[in-house]
């Protein structure tokens, strides 16, 4: 029987998930993902996690414990660094210490993903990683080979403007004969944390919703590495932490773009890197004349709530546009 | 070119020797108040941490006092702290006033970087003069904190209520007031002899509590609500387990004297509980909790300011440590909305909570 490793469909599954299925399939082990966010897991994950700590976080608490007796190990590497001299974020690097005493967990695979210094030690993990299933080096560099070349694939999928959810169904090959839907008349950006904004559920399904009244929805991921990281370059620092840095290349780009008719900003309740770049992105919104809805989301967060603002956020962008009124 | 800094406890009182030796123009903001906090919470980002909304008070106080230069360290991450300084400047351009900004951090590409902003502070002055200010500023910050010191052992054991913190209000003036380095030893002498002559019960019994957490609340009284003076009245001996010459040491000198402060031997102490640094002080809090915990100390308390990422980590692991070790640890979260007396009564709470359980262990 394989060994079954478990990924917990939280943080930055959203953009890896396919390197990961891909590396642990490929060395002959079965993946197998939580089930997708519901009520019930982020209660779960609530019971678990300090109060105080952000949502996303407690989502992730929730999806490990829905992986508890299901997997043989759960695959949850500390995320230090994914770019050179960057960070993602505190809550990240300490995420395995976190859920390391939950009752009854299997063993974690938490090796330390850093790339702050550069790639050397990285080559090290993926071995470390590798000889949990196999003992064949040259095995593991295939895969590891092979798994690159598929997340490649994924992030040129995001780049044609494809979701994340529809770019997995396109690898996966699952995705519908069915005819597109017809282009809204407003495009808006939403831009925040990809567990954020990805998650149908902790956002109450926020790009369905922007889809169904009649507006096209673009994010950070549907731009390049290059165009993100030189706008960011005019921020007056580095911003160090690598999602932060992505919203707000992705807000400048788009606050030049003509064909962006509104900007909306969601952050999660008690987010640190967010309560920095939110302000930024609001203080540049604001000067450029650009429409902007900062969205928070905590786990009280109401559905009713989320759409009225939805709703006149859009009533305000389509009257921008109309040139009826003006936006200060 | 007035110069002004954000407050952290008494960091004024060396920062503005260092600053005044090099012969530039101070100005000390006024000390962190209620109008301070109001002015930070209403300009400042909604969900950013306590210091941030408070030195940006100060910065509005001080520039209403004249001050046009704002001198403040920096980061690299992944704390927020590294990125205060640009959210600061933008808010206070966009409402008006023009401070400039000196930020002294780790340079991005070539030490002269620090170099050529360490040289536009300290104007003519030569590198020597340079060198020895600095030197002077750390030996009051040591003062400083032999004074604090002696005020925390005191505090819980003083016959007359109030004698100590009067005593340390006039030692700290004393330390403050030593213009040059000459001066500064018999100041010292002075001040330390002030703290001496409160009069003390030195057989009264007191409970021991360490208390770990995030730099600026720990240092600064009034984003802690005074917590040292309140859990001395409760008869309670602190610990404190950052002083300001281990924070200036530690960051101000960008290592250069690095191997003086105990930051080693907590991060060393951390580990199984949390293996990785996590920015901030999150994983000195962990190592000295478990410290703190192995020298028998009756219990621990956290303190950050609200949303602080690494100490939310540290959180997290902390009743690990707790159940591991059998003692007591009480997490305070500050914010502008945090009440006094509500925390007096939690301590109050946490207090009697210790002092039960070490009479049962002393029956036994």
């Amino acid at each position: 029987m394989p060994v079954k490793v478990g990924i917990p469909r939280a943080l930055l599954y959203y953009y890896y998930y396919p390197l990961w299925k891909t590396f642990f399939e490929g060395l002959g082990a079965q993946v197998i993902l939580s089930s997708p966010s519901t009520k019930g897991i982020l209660t779960d994950g609530l019971r678990f996690a300090v109060d105080e700590i952000c949502l996303p976080v407690k989502l992730a608490f929730g999806h490990v414990l829905d992986l508890i007796g299901k997997v043989d190990y759960i695959f949850l590497p500390r995320l230090i660094s994914i770019r050179r001299n960057e960070y993602i974020c505190p809550k990240f690097l300490g995420l395995p210490d976190m859920v390391r005493r939950l009752a009854g967990i299997p063993p974690l695979i938490d090796v330390n993903v850093n790339r702050y210094r550069g790639d050397n030690e990285l080559c090290q993990v993926i071995k470390e990683v590798g000889r949990l299933f196999t003992r064949n080096n040259f095995k593991i560099w295939l895969t590891c080979r092979r798994s690159l070349k598929v997340q490649k694939h994924y992030f040129r999928l995001l780049q044609l403007g494809l979701m994340p959810a529809e770019a997995l169904a396109v690898l996966e090959n699952r995705v519908k004969n069915e005819p597109l839907a017809a282009p809204g008349k407003i495009t808006v950006a939403l831009l925040g944390h990809p567990y954020n904004i990805y998650d149908p559920f902790i956002n109450m399904n926020i790009i369905g919703r922007l889809r169904a009244m009649g507006a096209n929805v673009i994010t950070a991921e549907n731009l390049q590495e290059q165009t993100v990281v030189s706008y960011a370059a005019r921020l007056p620092k580095k911003l160090f932490w690598t999602l932060g840095q992505r919203m707000i290349g992705a807000a400048l780009h788009y606050l030049e773009r003509s064909d962006v008719n509104g900007m909306i900003h969601v952050a999660a309740f008690g987010c640190g890197p967010d309560s920095m770049t939110g302000e930024l992105i609001e203080r540049r919104a604001r000067a450029a004349g650009m429409p902007f809805l900062n969205l928070t989301l905590d786990e009280h967060t109401g559905e009713a709530g989320i759409i009225t603002r939805l709703e006149a956020f859009l009533d305000m962008v389509r009257w921008k546009t109309a040139g009826t009124v003006e936006v200060i | 070119m007035r110069v002004t800094f954000p407050h952290m406890g008494s960091l004024y009182i060396p920062l503005t020797a260092l600053l005044q030796t090099l012969g530039v123009e101070v100005v000390v903001p006024p000390p962190s108040s209620k109008r301070t906090l109001t002015l930070g919470s209403k300009y400042g980002p909604e969900f950013a941490c306590l210091p941030l909304k408070l030195n940006l008070g100060n910065f509005i106080e001080a520039s209403e006092l004249g001050a046009d230069t704002v001198v403040m360290a920096g980061g690299c991450g992944p704390c927020r702290f590294g990125y205060y300084a640009q959210i600061e400047q933008a808010i206070l351009k966009d409402l008006g006033y023009e401070l400039q900004f000196i930020v002294l951090e780790p340079p991005e590409r070539h030490i002269s970087e620090l170099l050529t902003k360490i040289r536009h502070i300290a104007g003519r002055s030569s590198w020597w003069q340079i060198v020895q200010a600095i030197r002077f500023g750390y030996r009051k910050a040591l003062a400083v904190d032999e004074i604090e010191r002696s005020a925390l052992f005191s505090r819980p054991r003083e016959k007359v209520p109030g004698s100590t913190d009067d005593a340390l209000r006039r030692a700290l003036e004393m330390i403050r007031n030593a213009a040059t380095p000459g001066e500064l030893p018999a100041a010292r002498e002075y001040a330390l002899a002030l703290m001496d002559e409160v009069a003390v019960d030195i057989n009264r019994p007191v409970l021991k509590v360490g208390v770990v957490g995030e730099i600026y609340t720990l240092l600064e009284p009034f984003a802690n609500l005074y917590l040292e003076r309140h859990l001395g009245k409760l008869g309670v001996e602190v610990d404190r387990s950052i002083y300001l010459s281990g924070w200036v040491n530690e960051h101000l000198f960008y290592g250069l004297a690095r191997g003086i402060g105990s930051g080693k031997k907590a991060r060393e102490a951390s580990s199984p509980y949390l293996r990785h640094f996590v920015g901030g002080h999150g994983q000195e809090t962990i190592g000295e909790a478990v410290l703190y915990a192995r020298r028998g100390y009756d219990g621990i308390i956290q303190v950050f300011p609200f949303t602080c990422m690494p100490e939310i980590v540290a959180e997290s692991i902390l009743p690990d440590i707790s159940k591991d070790y059998g003692t007591h640890s009480l997490t305070l979260i500050m914010d502008e909305n945090t009440g006094e007396a509500g925390m007096v009564t939690r301590l109050e709470a946490f207090t009697d909570l210790l002092a039960r359980k070490k009479e049962t262990k002393e029956a036994l």
